[in-house]
């Protein structure tokens, strides 16, 4: 059990190790790199099923119970990243394989590659705080080496952008993690919360500083408005497999850990939170988009959607936050049972299922968007729209494979993103934010315009005069780089059909996601997974748990209508009379 | 002590702000440093002060008798300096390849990728 809970840790990590042992012999390093994005996949399947039908599972390293343990936490939020983490992992080290220049894997590409998704895997599994700061310095000197290797200037420039506010960020979180420590006396998230919730009146206005300090601190790696710039200065410039793979995983680390420490950590001051998240996710959708419609690069079109979307994933976490605020305000005026309180409290649970569904949608057709902006790259030398067209006319297929992930990005009906966007402005309706839901709606229309700019450029036009590989173009990489159309098509067509499949079959994808919310809002199961009988103890004693009632010779009892107990006949066992 | 603890923190913090706001690339890697070196003090501070006292139990006892420094605290540093020490090499040596490829260290030559 927790080698299991650990193990998509660990087989990256072994991955990149043995990466590293086959250093002079590239051919052993592309098996073993697949090989163990082959097993990442397994385990991380296997790992949600057994979560989704058991509930969340914990394991504490070296034997120390938490919260004084370093505890590593598999409930279904952190699973389903873990699956997207493997999936992507598998589709990018196929894609590697056909596309990476040698010069690249002689230096360390696939353990690298290895390192960054094993410590994607331990910030979304690490139930401690500290921990996850240490899993985002691992995955961000991954990332830094990745994003330069092979020193092209672009890369270079890029890079001092990215390193600069990355490690800012990092330094505010370890701040806000230091006072925090200070201010609670623990690490464990689920401790935290629970201490957190118990705060008397006089500690509130520090946490909430605190709170705020996180939210900047992870607002930078997710890349929200006003901290973004760091995203479309630098992901043009790797290799596409390399980008492809930050694109899909690395922001949503970021939007992971804002979710995570602002339903499990943070819960005191949600009027003043909700209100800051939903004004950051609408401005970080806008900003987005308009900064997309002003450029021509493919992948910097791209790069600027991802910001665009990180701001609906903060939407429905903002909304969620906002919705349980008035549901609360609703409860002590028209009573707990009031129907307007039920459609609110729904409306919360709809924003935060929408948040991570939203997340499931989006790292399979990024990941995938930037793949075909590779093979773009490829056929043509150069991904600027002004020097390159006639795709439709000479690669028809690579025309649908783009079109399928496009626009499901910008959310036409059966393709995910459309449920996506469905379901967060669904709670937005219900929990009546209707600034924000204006807000997702003229992005989403925004963001077909550049979608179709990049069809009518790339694809619809016949190629213009002049040769576009004589204009300079980031992570071209023209020299000694292979180009197997097999091995990059291959994985671009498997996140097409997942994308189809989360499309068609919405409905399981989306009461995963909804599950998962649901344990997100109740702190009982994290709670219970993490510390056992002694964290519901104390939750019963903050008044969000109650005991089954349990009579003297080990029954359950339920309450007759009288108010009387009585013992529930149902589950006496055999061969015993009442 | 924790007055002065907390000066050196907001002057570190100050001074690097003041640093990576200049147009030298070097100075910014300078800047993130001491900001470093302010974080780790923080929570040495944060964690609370006691002189004097190891977390040491003493002979003839089964647990820490009194308010003893948290060791925790400590723990975390060393870690976050190990963590420095790496991003610190890495970033010298972008430094020096950047220098090498653009020919300057001043960050308003470097926007090409923002254009």
């Amino acid at each position: 059990m927790n080698a299991l809970v650990a193990s998509p840790v660990l087989i990256p990590m072994l991955t990149a190790i043995l990466c590293v042992a086959a250093w002079n012999r590239l051919r052993l390093q592309r098996v073993i790199s697949v090989l163990g994005a082959l097993a990442l996949l397994a385990v991380s399947i296997w790992l949600i099923v057994l979560v989704d039908s058991g509930g969340a599972v914990s394991t504490q390293f070296a034997g120390w119970a938490a919260p004084y343990g370093i505890a590593f936490v598999a409930d279904r939020f952190a699973t389903i990243m873990v699956l997207l983490n493997g999936i992507s992992a598998l589709a990018v080290v196929i894609y590697s394989l056909g596309s990476i220049d040698e010069r690249r894997e002689s230096m360390g590409y696939h353990a690298l590659l290895h390192a960054l998704i094993g410590a994607c895997s331990g910030a979304f599994l690490s139930g401690d705080l500290f921990n996850i700061y240490v899993w985002f310095e691992v995955m961000l000197m991954s990332s830094f080496v990745l994003l330069t290797l092979g020193g092209e200037r672009g890369q270079l420039e890029g890079a001092i952008k990215y390193v600069t506010l990355n490690l800012l960020s990092s330094v505010i979180f370890l701040s806000g993690l230091g006072l925090l420590y200070g201010t609670v006396g623990s690490l464990n998230m689920a401790d935290i919360g629970l201490r957190i919730r118990a705060a008397t009146e006089a500690d509130i206005p520090v946490l909430t500083a605190l709170s705020v300090l996180f939210l900047t601190a992870f607002g930078v790696k997710a890349a929200a408005f006003p901290f973004f710039f760091w995203l479309p200065a630098s992901y043009h410039t790797p290799p596409p497999a390399i980008s492809a793979l930050f694109a899909g995983l690395l922001t949503k680390v970021g939007v992971y850990a804002l979710i995570r420490v602002f339903t499990v950590v943070f819960t005191t001051d949600p009027h003043i939170m909700g209100p800051i998240i939903s004004v950051i996710a609408a401005l970080t959708m806008i900003t987005g988009v308009l900064g997309a419609a002003a450029q021509f690069e493919i992948r910097r079109i791209l790069s600027f959607h991802i910001v665009s979307q990180i701001g609906y994933m903060l939407m429905g976490l903002g909304v969620a936050i906002v919705a349980n605020v008035r549901a609360d305000r609703l409860a002590e005026t028209l009573g707990a049972d009031a129907p307007d309180t039920i459609a609110m409290r729904s409306a919360a649970a709809i924003a935060l299922a929408g948040s991570v569904f939203y997340i499931l949608h989006h790292i399979i057709v990024k990941t995938n968007l930037f793949l075909v902006a590779g093979v773009v790259l490829k056929l043509k030398g150069c991904a600027e729209l002004k020097h390159i067209g006639g795709l439709y006319r000479s690669n028809p297929m690579l025309a649908l494979l783009f079109m399928i992930p496009a626009m499901s990005l910008a959310g036409i009906p059966i393709l995910s993103g459309f449920w996506a966007k469905f379901a967060i402005v669904r709670a937005g309706l219900q929990a009546e934010t209707y600034g924000i839901v204006v807000a997702a709606l003229f992005v989403s229309a925004l963001t077909l315009f550049s979608m179709v700019k990049i069809w009518a450029e790339a694809f619809w036009k016949d190629q213009p005069e002049g040769d576009p590989r004589a204009v300079e173009s980031y992570g071209a990489v023209g020299a000694g780089a292979p180009f197997k159309p097999a091995l990059m098509y291959a994985p671009i067509i498997g996140l097409a059909v997942i994308t189809l499949c989360i499309g068609v079959g919405a409905g399981p994808a989306w009461n995963l996601a909804e599950r998962a919310a649901n344990d997100l809002l109740d702190p009982v199961p994290y709670t219970e997974a993490v510390l056992g009988e002694p964290g519901l103890q104390r939750l019963a004693a903050l008044g969000l748990y109650e005991f089954p009632a349990i009579d003297p010779i080990g029954m359950p009892i339920e309450t007759a209508s009288d108010g009387t107990l009585v013992p529930t006949l149902a589950d006496v066992p055999t061969g015993v009379t009442p | 002590m924790q007055m002065l603890l907390s000066l050196v923190i907001g002057l570190l913090y100050a001074a690097g702000v003041y640093m990576m706001l200049r147009r030298s690339f070097v100075k910014l890697v300078i800047g993130l440093l001491m900001i470093g070196h302010g974080t780790n003090l923080l929570i040495f501070t944060s964690a609370g002060l006691v002189r004097g006292k190891p977390p040491l139990i003493d002979p003839g006892l089964k647990a820490l008798g009194g308010p003893t420094n948290d060791p925790l605290a400590p723990a975390l540093i060393l870690t976050a300096i190990v963590i420095s020490f790496a991003v610190v090499a890495y970033t010298i040596v972008l430094v020096k390849r950047t220098y090498q490829e653009v020919g300057t260290d001043d960050l308003r030559e470097m926007r090409t990728t923002d254009r």
